[in-house]
């Protein structure tokens, strides 16, 4: 992490070639958004992903795939510091956001969390109302002053999730008493309440029914206008269908990234292929 | 044969008859050789020992119950009109010949009568125990025989023994249910011949505690109202005094090192510190008791004259601190299992919307653990307002009505000490008050029991 943190504050645009490792085809048009240089993690001894280049454009949804333990959502992770939750996981390297360097001590990991959000695998709504569930971050971010911002920023959050024509008789009820697909969108309306640039989602659809499933795909397509998305995601279906990008990782290490048409038409590494193809995984 | 030797020949037939009857499963088994058994051999087993011993066993229970009340119907009858008459004297008969046939009498003094019919208990007695060896015998053959034949592959050995042990495991949790039952009614019932002396009004809420001791009991002074005051209000505020005491010490310090051990301490150090603050909870009461009057009480005392404040040594406060520290343990060690549990995801919620950790634990992490903790919170009060040992050495033992926590004080608990401990009747109200007092005490836990399950389960539903 040698580089100079300061540089570029501001989305910057690429004017280098593109990097065939990072995967992104740069066009003029394109912003970059988050960049990965040779990020390693490590749990305890043993290193679960050994060393990964990725690009993010803005408002693009980039999806991870690859088969159990192959390091994607560990990956994930590292794009909102929440391994630093886990005492014996160390990573190394450089994860930039907006050319700021995420890992530098200087930076506040909880300003960092509330530019880049993150979505569970499974729902897991606070033991509280609908209302305060969504509440939460702004109230902790001081995102509102009044009763009425807060008012707000609750049915907007609630209206882009998708959910507030289901819950908006009942906003003072627990939030654990919706069904899984609400839970799930109630977490990314929380998630889309503190305004974050980021949006990461782990595997957010493995604990839902098909119905609800393509609901928060819908979604996602709807939320890539104002976020930049990246998802974990097993279903190579559902990777084919929202995304942009699709990034295969196999035994901690980034196989493959590119446009996903492209790499579900014709990958370009014989382990993509056999993955897709369903030989293994 | 003496009833140990009894119950040990009848273990020994029930390991014999287990082992006949695998035997006979194997030959059952090997007649039959294309049907399945319907259960193991072992089951057939268990069924012919069970047969064999049950039956036996209830003999011996009915036998042992009724045979004594026979014998002694047997015996009055053989006893001289004149004494069978009057039932006082009947009774110190009886009880001298019980003697002279166990050879406890004198004998020389014995009238002859006695003589004869100590002989006629010893003889019948003799006769009886004889009987129901013959009889347990009986029954015991009889019940292995007739599950030894009853052994075929369809027979269904298993299901037996199922409502067997079904029928045990029902009596052992009726013991607990009816122990809890006969406490109660046994102080019930004391508690009402307490308030046929003192009228439940008084009792209540009488504001004086001064029960006059009278070694004579319901005698000259108690009869002429002259039995003292048993007001219990100044009992019952002495209690809760301390108890709160000790919940202002106890929830705080526990709650807090619940904290952080759940939350901020590593691993290791967690599992070195939670056994050494449970240890805590393991110091038997007396010890502390002795700790707070020979350390807390004194340096309370000290510290309270250079800060100007008039505290005793021996005080609520004392021994409300040192009962504070007692049940740390009880909040601390379940508050922090309680918080461990709640689900590593939601923490993960919180930290990823950019919440601190200490806003995670603030707002999410306690709140959910919040209805356990409640429960661990009342769980510790009910101990409190039931510990006995440190109030009895700390609190001062004067039982007057006052706000002021410097001030010696007494307690339910240690009132019921008092009153039952020395040369008491049984039957004064000095004596009896000790039930009622119980009764109460009982009554008050029983109540912040009930009102912790519903806190519980109120919360319960909310959460999940």
């Amino acid at each position: 992490m040698t580089r100079d943190i300061t540089d570029q504050r501001n989305a910057s645009v690429l004017t280098e070639q593109p990097n065939l490792t990072a995967g992104l085809a740069m066009n003029a048009q394109t912003e970059l958004k988050m960049k990965a240089r040779d990020v390693k993690v490590f749990y305890g001894a043993s290193e679960a992903i050994k060393g990964i280049d990725m690009d993010v454009a803005k408002n693009e949804v980039l999806a991870f795939i690859g088969p159990s333990g192959c390091g994607k959502s560990t990956f994930l992770r590292c794009l909102n510091r929440m391994n630093d939750t886990i005492d014996s996981c160390r990573v190394t390297g450089l994860i930039e956001l907006d050319g700021q360097n995420m890992y530098d001590p200087r930076l506040d990991v909880v300003q960092l969390r509330a530019q880049v959000g993150m979505v569970f695998q499974k729902p897991n709504p606070f033991p509280k109302s609908i209302y305060d569930n969504i509440a939460y971050g702004p109230k902790l971010h001081g995102l509102a002053s009044k009763k009425s911002d807060l008012d707000d920023i609750v049915e907007s959050s609630l209206r882009k999730a998708g959910l507030w024509n289901e819950v908006k008789d009942r906003l003072a009820q627990p939030g654990t008493g919706l069904s899984g697909g609400q839970q799930q969108r109630l977490c990314i309306a929380r998630t889309i309440a503190v305004s974050p640039e980021v949006i990461l989602m782990d595997e957010p659809c493995s604990a839902l029914d098909p119905i609800a499933t393509s609901i928060i795909e819908e979604l996602i397509d709807e939320l890539k206008t104002n976020f930049t998305i990246v998802m974990v995601t097993h279903n190579m279906q559902q990777a084919a269908r929202v995304s942009d990008r699709t990034a295969f990782f196999h035994l901690g290490e980034l196989v493959e990234v590119g446009p996903t048409n492209e790499v579900f038409t014709n990958p370009q590494n014989k382990r993509t292929e056999d993955y897709i193809t369903g030989r293994y995984g | 044969m003496s009833n140990l030797t009894l119950m040990m020949a009848l273990l020994a037939l029930m390991a014999i008859a287990y082992q006949l009857g695998l035997v006979r499963t194997r030959q059952v088994a090997g007649q039959h050789p294309t049907q399945r058994m319907h259960s193991r051999p072992h089951h057939y087993g268990v069924m012919v020992g069970l047969w064999a011993v049950l039956p036996a066993f209830f003999v011996f229970l009915l036998w042992s119950w009724g045979s004594p009340w026979a014998i002694q119907q047997l015996l009055t009858a053989q006893l001289p009109d004149a004494i069978t008459q009057d039932p006082q004297e009947l009774r110190v008969a009886l009880r001298r010949i019980g003697n002279l046939a166990a050879n406890f009498g004198v004998v020389s003094e014995a009238a002859d009568w006695e003589l004869q019919a100590a002989a006629f208990l010893r003889d019948t007695r003799q006769l009886s125990n004889g009987l129901m060896l013959a009889l347990m015998a009986a029954v015991a053959s009889a019940g292995m025989l007739y599950s030894y034949r009853t052994i075929t592959p369809l027979h269904r050995a298993r299901n037996q023994i199922e409502k067997v042990v079904k029928t045990a495991l029902v009596l052992c949790s009726t013991v607990a249910i009816l122990t809890t039952i006969g406490i109660v009614l046994s102080m019930v019932g004391e508690s009402l011949r307490f308030f046929s002396f003192v009228s439940p009004m008084d009792f209540f809420f009488g504001t004086t505690w001064n029960p006059r001791f009278s070694t004579s009991g319901v005698g000259e002074g108690s009869l002429t109202g002259d039995q003292g005051s048993f007001g219990m209000l100044p009992l019952l505020a002495g209690t809760f005094m301390i108890a709160c005491i000790a919940m202002l010490v106890a929830i705080p310090l526990g709650l807090l090192a619940a904290i952080y051990l759940a939350e901020y301490a590593s691993p290791k150090l967690r599992a070195t510190a939670k056994p050494i603050i449970e240890v805590l909870a393991g110091i038997p009461t007396i010890v502390y008791g002795f700790f707070a009057l020979v350390t807390v009480g004194p340096f309370l005392s000290e510290m309270g004259e250079t800060l100007g404040l008039d505290i005793r040594a021996t005080s609520a406060l004392t021994a409300g601190v040192v009962m504070g520290i007692m049940i740390i343990p009880f909040i601390s060690s379940l508050s922090d299992d309680i918080i461990t549990q709640v689900p590593k995801s939601l923490r993960d919620g919180s930290l990823g919307l950019g919440a601190t950790k200490s806003e995670t634990i603030r707002k999410v992490v306690l709140p959910a653990a919040l209805p356990g903790i409640v429960g661990a919170i009342l769980l510790a009060a009910s101990r409190a307002i039931g510990e006995t040992m440190i109030v009895v050495l700390a609190a001062g033992n004067s039982p007057s009505l006052t706000a002021n926590p410097f001030e010696a004080v007494s307690t339910m608990t240690v009132t019921i000490v008092n009153q039952l401990t020395g040369d008491n009747d049984f039957s004064s109200p000095q004596s009896l008050v000790a039930f009622a007092l119980g009764l109460t005490l009982f009554v008050i836990t029983l109540l912040l029991n009930v009102v912790a399950l519903v806190i519980v389960r109120k919360y319960r539903e909310q959460y999940e």
